[in-house]
């Protein structure tokens, strides 16, 4: 019977990770910006005040985290006020779309399954468990439900973009730019370009079809899409990241620590 | 211009076996299989290595250089730090026959558990025809040189032995991709994905792609819209209620 090479490393004669490069300093990188995300972020939702810069101090700007505010509890943003019964803060009811979005994420998930589950932590690196099932079982099996975290998040991009617009009233029907309304808009610009380059809706969209000639339209819409799935990866980063800048620039805003300059 | 370098060359067989160290020169613009083509002239003449085209299009030279799986022949000696030792191993995956040569058939054993393709009928006049931009889509994939480099790092079946029962790799699941989007095709190889050939082990870490030295998009392109086809089949309630629909209409 033939001897594989991991009997060979059973026996000692060859090192399970021959890497010596640093192969570690990816995951190690990304396992503390997600753990930090993942800390502000809690934070944030349940810290109900300050979210939302407003005529006090002359804007209306409303952190990402709480919108849309569908609460009475936003105190000024654009309310709908749907859940009017909702004793906790407004952030936290937000909160599932997105983390159900992310988390279930192809990229995330190399990501987090690479630096947090050390599955393996690098490639050619031994995995860190001794069995290993994948996405087969509960409750990794989940995963499959990608398609309609989708489905959920398509309108955030478009609410941001509205929040916004508002934000470029000053108040008494004046009109004008501050530096928190450029950041809102590249907030919900990025969000759209991450959630417009998902593999699941590239997929939906037109990537299920076997004949692109048979239709057009969904063809042209799988290319777009395709464009912005290049860079997933990228945008899923830019993205994260600057959703948290954004929260954290309203809040100092809304505090009165720093004045959002008018550029005009 | 000429270097001494340090080379470390796993030698063994089905036995066992160990590194071996090798004071070698690595001349101007070689590539490693040069390099160990030398040790085997001048040092180690029964040292096994496979190898062909010499030019990243047999896919025959695959090893572990420095620990990262990579053909021979594509692997310039320059990109390595000076008066560093180089280590070359065999494929982990598969079992060892002798020094730098393992044996890949469970590949093959892989590759034939995939019915092959199954063209519907011709058109009225004998042709069969597909439009340019549904043969670009699966030209990706054909690009493929078996050189098992993706097979070898997947940690699915790298570090679990048990599942090459049920784990095909991503190298036999691009495969299936590529005659399930095929417009011509028949076939419907969505359940042996799922239920056979282990596409749900997969976890997307994307080590495949970032080895393939024809840099195909093996994850994005072939393996996760495979998962997604497979969420079509068996999870997905809409899809389900579109395709009863159409049966009866």
């Amino acid at each position: 019977m033939a001897v594989g090479t991991l009997e060979a490393e059973r026996r000692g004669t060859r090192p399970a990770n021959l890497r010596v490069d640093w192969w570690w300093l990816q995951p190690a990188i990304t396992f503390v910006v997600l753990l930090g995300f993942v800390v502000y972020s809690t934070w944030t939702v349940f810290t109900p005040h300050d979210f939302y810069a407003g005529p006090s101090v002359g804007r209306h700007y409303l952190s990402p985290y709480y919108s849309p505010c569908i609460t009475n509890r936003c105190k000024g943003g654009t309310t709908w006020n749907l859940v009017s019964w909702w004793p906790f803060s407004a952030g936290i009811l937000m909160m599932p779309f997105p983390i159900l979005f992310r988390a279930t994420c192809y990229y995330y998930r190399k990501a987090y399954y690479r630096s947090f589950w050390l599955s393996p932590p690098a490639c050619a690196v031994p995995d860190a468990h001794g069995s290993y099932t994948g996405e087969s079982r509960f409750p990794l099996i989940l995963q499959n439900l990608h398609r309609f975290a989708f489905y959920l998040i398509i309108p955030f991009p478009i609410i941001l973009l509205w929040e916004a617009i508002k934000g470029l009233e000053f108040g008494s029907g004046h009109w004008g730019l501050g530096l928190g309304s450029i950041i809102l808009f590249v907030n919900a610009f990025l969000l759209g370009f991450y959630t417009l380059g998902c593999h699941a809706g590239r997929h939906i969209c037109g990537g299920h079809l076997n004949a692109f000639s048979k239709g057009p339209v969904r063809y042209w819409v799988w290319k777009q899409m395709t464009r912005f799935n290049l860079h997933h990866m990228g945008w899923a980063w830019t993205s994260l990241v600057f959703v948290a800048w954004t929260d954290i620039y309203i809040r100092l805003v809304a505090s009165g620590v720093i004045h959002d300059p008018r550029l005009f | 211009m000429s270097d001494q370098v340090t080379m470390k060359v796993w030698r063994g067989d089905t036995d066992g076996g160990g590194f071996h160290e090798f004071a070698v020169e690595a001349r101007e613009g070689e590539v490693v299989l040069d390099v160990i083509h030398r040790i085997q002239a001048t040092q180690a003449n029964d040292l096994a290595v496979r190898w062909n085209c010499k030019a990243g299009k047999c896919g025959s030279c695959s090893a572990e250089i420095n620990g990262l799986p990579r053909l021979m022949c594509m692997t310039r000696m320059s990109t390595f730090e000076p008066g560093q030792p180089i280590t070359v191993a065999p494929m982990k995956t598969f079992p060892v026959m002798k020094d730098l040569v393992t044996d890949v058939s469970f590949n093959f054993e892989m590759a034939k558990r995939i019915p092959a393709f199954s063209p519907r009928p011709p058109d009225a006049d004998g042709k069969r025809r597909m439009a340019q931009r549904d043969v670009e889509r699966s030209q990706e994939f054909r690009k493929c040189i078996e050189c098992f480099l993706c097979q070898n790092v997947c940690h699915v079946i790298r570090d679990h032995e048990e599942n090459k029962q049920h784990f095909a790799g991503p190298r036999f699941l691009m495969r299936i991709t590529e005659l399930e989007m095929h417009p011509l095709d028949t076939g419907d190889r969505i359940p042996l994905a799922r239920e056979e050939l282990g596409i749900p082990y997969c976890n997307i870490t994307k080590c495949c792609t970032e080895v393939c030295p024809e840099h195909i998009h093996i994850t994005d392109n072939a393996l996760i819209p495979l998962k997604e086809r497979v969420v079509d089949h068996y999870f997905d309630p809409i899809v389900w209620l579109g395709r009863k629909i159409r049966r009866k209409g």
